[in-house]
């Protein structure tokens, strides 16, 4: 999972694997905070009341 | 009682007749929490699995509920990415479906595993070449991905909505689903071909081994492909059932339909791969390895005879397909019924046969037919998700706005 | 500082079995267990649950009295070496923790007991069987523990074990060659069950070496190797002069004639690790 375990290679493999896998974990990391950050935002300009979705 | 919880709009029976309701599926979640104590703490000497039968029920149950949970990922797939706006209306109900089968099945490898609190090194000390390595960070990846999908869902209760962080919580997870649901899909086709994966790239074990291409046996791909194709099946057969249970009818025909046309397709196209790489395994492959295909039916404990491959192909395949594919016959309420029922039998049988048949088989010369019936422990800690879904849907159902059209389709005069 | 033995060139332990020697005694499987601290428990009777790194089936060729005949048929771990000997062994390539792996300087397959976390692939991968769960925690009867060898670690419930070529022989002799500056002797390393056979029926070394009787010994031709056609490359050897127990070693598609030897079968098409 990290370059610093000693099964861990620097081949082809490795690269698509978790190339992949922190790829995704990015998108959801990245995607979680915008929605969360926007909520905070949109909480503090009063938005919130009613179902406007 | 709970009546500030319930959405606007809808009725729900009373708190009482809904506690009385959850009594057998909360003991059979106590009667499962009790064997896994017993697996976890005692060992796996509490089940009926031995050195040739290392993968047993469990492997298949994790198979079953994945491929079953299926639906999640393409009905999702169909309404964000391909843009099938009609399954709006059942897109919570498979993504709860989705999410209570993801969670049983990290459960089951829970207790499957020798040392559980070792679990974790399949993620620190990964090795790449191997499927189920693969299949962990899948599943682990997508359950979080099913999580979040769900967590609007809950944020749209009546009293949670209330409070407008969550408000705007859930607004904007809406409108950024699509990337969500996109992630899933790509996720969950690798995790479902890495299952099929699982037994064909065991080499040694020619009833599960498969040619293929690349580093990927046929199996990779006719796993995501049934999946894609049974796992919508599973969604309506629930959502059939829930309406069956609250007497209600909660989502319209034509999402039926037009779930139902997708799935018919899709199973039509599975099954015509599947009848090839059966034909290409038992003709091509099979006797390179010095066995003949009738060898794995013939000669077995009987029960693992060719009736399986007919009740697979057959019987819960082409007769699906026929139904779900003509229009006529789709729209007869039992005949659809019949059809998805069929349809997620075939997909569990398939897992059954690809994970329990090449256990029961011997390779070497000398070696003997094993059979193995499961423990009262693993069947348990089998029926415990199962129970555990139960709940989980009932609770959502009655608390979460899960079927948009509830509403249109049952009116409540007063509100 | 150069840390390298004198000779640097890869090894391929492996073993060559004469069934027709074997006469079934068991002294291999005993010896076995009691080098390895294979745990033994009360009732042994269940095969499927008892761990036995090393197992001696007994064969038949079938045929009614007075013309039966019968074959011990010893079975250690193949050690396979994979498709194209590449290291890509049935079950090393599956294990999802790198808790068994092939090493290219042996040719042993290793298992790592404190990686293992008993998801059981391995076992499903291997054809031979040579692979046992931990199903208890091992309890040796009272005193025993003493006489435990103190250079293998017992197995915890929960894990897979099998058996390493006794591996802990191998890292001995190569500490006591490298202080010599010298390489490892034919006869400094070799397997317990090897040493215990009345019979001499086991041989072992370096299958690459050809001053190792195995060199010669594999390329007899009465060898041949368990399920050959599978392509999973075993480190074992068979010698036999009955052709039923030839035939025995590999499954043929009953028109087919046996196996000519070792590597007989070309390897095509794809499929997996």
């Amino acid at each position: 999972m990290f370059p610093n375990v000693w099964e861990w290679a620097w081949d082809a493999g490795h690269y698509i694997f978790f190339g992949g896998m922190w790829y995704v974990l990015a998108i959801l990391f990245l995607g979680m905070n915008w929605c969360v950050f926007k909520a905070i935002k949109d909480t503090k300009a009063g938005k919130g009341g009613g179902h406007d979705h | 009682m709970d009546s500030a919880l319930i959405p606007e709009g809808v009725e729900r029976c009373s708190f009482k007749r809904f506690t009385l309701g959850m009594i057998i599926p909360a003991a059979l979640v106590i009667w499962g929490l009790y064997a896994a104590y017993l697996c976890w703490f005692k060992g796996l000497n509490q089940t009926n699995m031995n050195d040739s039968y290392g993968f047993a029920l469990w492997i298949w149950a994790d198979l079953a509920v994945i491929a079953v949970g299926g639906g999640a990922f393409f009905t999702g797939f169909l309404r964000y990415v391909v843009g099938k706006d009609e399954l709006k209306n059942i897109i919570n109900f498979a993504v709860l479906v989705g999410f209570c089968c993801y969670c049983s099945a990290m459960l089951i490898l829970a207790i499957d595993i020798g040392q559980p609190l070792r679990g974790w090194f399949i993620f620190w000390h990964a090795n790449v070449h191997s499927m189920l390595t693969e299949v962990a960070f899948c599943l682990s990846l997508y359950l979080t991905v099913l999580a979040i999908e769900y967590l609007p869902l809950l944020l749209e209760n009546r009293k949670l909505d209330q409070v407008p962080f969550f408000h705007n919580l859930g607004h904007n997870m809406h409108e950024v689903m699509a990337v969500f649901a996109a992630t899933g899909a790509f996720l969950s086709c690798f995790h479902q071909g890495s299952l099929g994966g699982v037994t064909g790239v065991l080499y040694g074990r020619p009833f599960g081994m498969r040619e293929g291409i690349f580093i990927w046996p046929w199996t990779f791909f006719l796993y995501t492909w049934s999946a894609a194709a049974c796992g919508p099946c599973f969604t309506m057969l629930s959502c059939k059932i829930t309406e069956m249970i609250t007497g209600k009818k909660l989502v319209k025909d034509n999402v039926y339909n037009l779930l139902a046309k997708i799935s018919g397709w899709m199973l039509g196209t599975y099954i015509v791969a599947k009848i090839a790489d059966t034909l290409w395994w038992a003709i091509v492959t099979v006797p390179t390895t010095g066995f003949t295909f009738m060898e794995f039916y013939n000669n077995s404990n009987n029960f693992h005879g060719l009736w399986i491959l007919i009740l697979e192909i057959g019987v819960c395949g082409l007769l699906p397909v026929a139904i779900l594919v003509r229009k006529k016959w789709r729209e007869n309420s039992s005949l659809f019924f019949t059809a998805i029922l069929l349809a997620v039998i075939g997909v569990c049988v398939n897992r059954w046969v690809m994970v329990m048949q090449p256990m029961a088989m011997p390779v070497m010369t000398f070696d003997q037919w094993v059979l193995y019936l499961p423990s009262w422990q693993e069947w348990a800690t089998t029926i415990l998700p199962v129970a555990g879904g139960i709940i989980i849907i009932a609770l959502s159902y009655r608390y979460l706005p899960v079927f948009p059209q509830e509403r249109e389709l049952n009116p409540v005069e007063k509100s | 500082m150069n840390t390298e033995p004198k000779e640097t060139r890869a090894k391929k332990f492996g073993m060559v079995i004469d069934l027709d020697k074997c006469t079934g005694c068991g002294s291999c499987m005993v010896a076995c267990s009691s080098e390895n601290n294979v745990p033994v428990r009360k009732d042994e009777s269940d095969k499927l649950l008892s761990a036995t790194w090393i197992r001696v089936y007994r064969i038949t060729n079938g045929k009614e009295f007075p013309d039966t005949e019968i074959c011990y048929f010893p079975r250690p771990c193949m050690h396979c070496g994979g498709k194209n000997d590449d290291g890509h062994s049935p079950c090393v390539s599956v294990c999802p923790a790198t808790a068994t792996d092939y090493d290219h300087s042996t040719g042993i397959v290793s298992q790592i007991y404190t990686r293992c976390f008993g998801c059981r692939y391995c076992m499903a991968a291997c054809p031979y069987h040579a692979r046992y769960f931990n199903w208890w925690d091992p309890i040796w009867p009272a005193k025993i523990e003493e006489s435990l060898s103190p250079d293998v670690s017992p197995r915890m419930r929960g894990v897979v074990e099998k058996c390493s070529f006794c591996f802990h022989r191998y890292q001995k002799a190569k500490d006591k060659a490298y202080i010599e500056e010298r390489d490892v002797e034919e006869m400094e390393y070799q397997t317990a069950c090897t040493q215990a056979c009345p019979s001499g029926a086991i041989t072992f070394g370096d299958l690459d070496n050809p001053d190792h009787a195995v060199y010669t010994l594999k390329q007899d031709k009465r060898a041949f190797r368990l399920l050959e056609r599978l392509h999973t490359n075993p480190k074992v050897y068979y010698l036999s002069a009955r052709s039923w127990v030839k035939r025995a070693g590999d499954n043929y598609v009953s028109s087919e004639e046996p196996t000519k030897g070792p590597g007989a079968y070309k390897l095509e098409g794809h499929g997996g690790h």
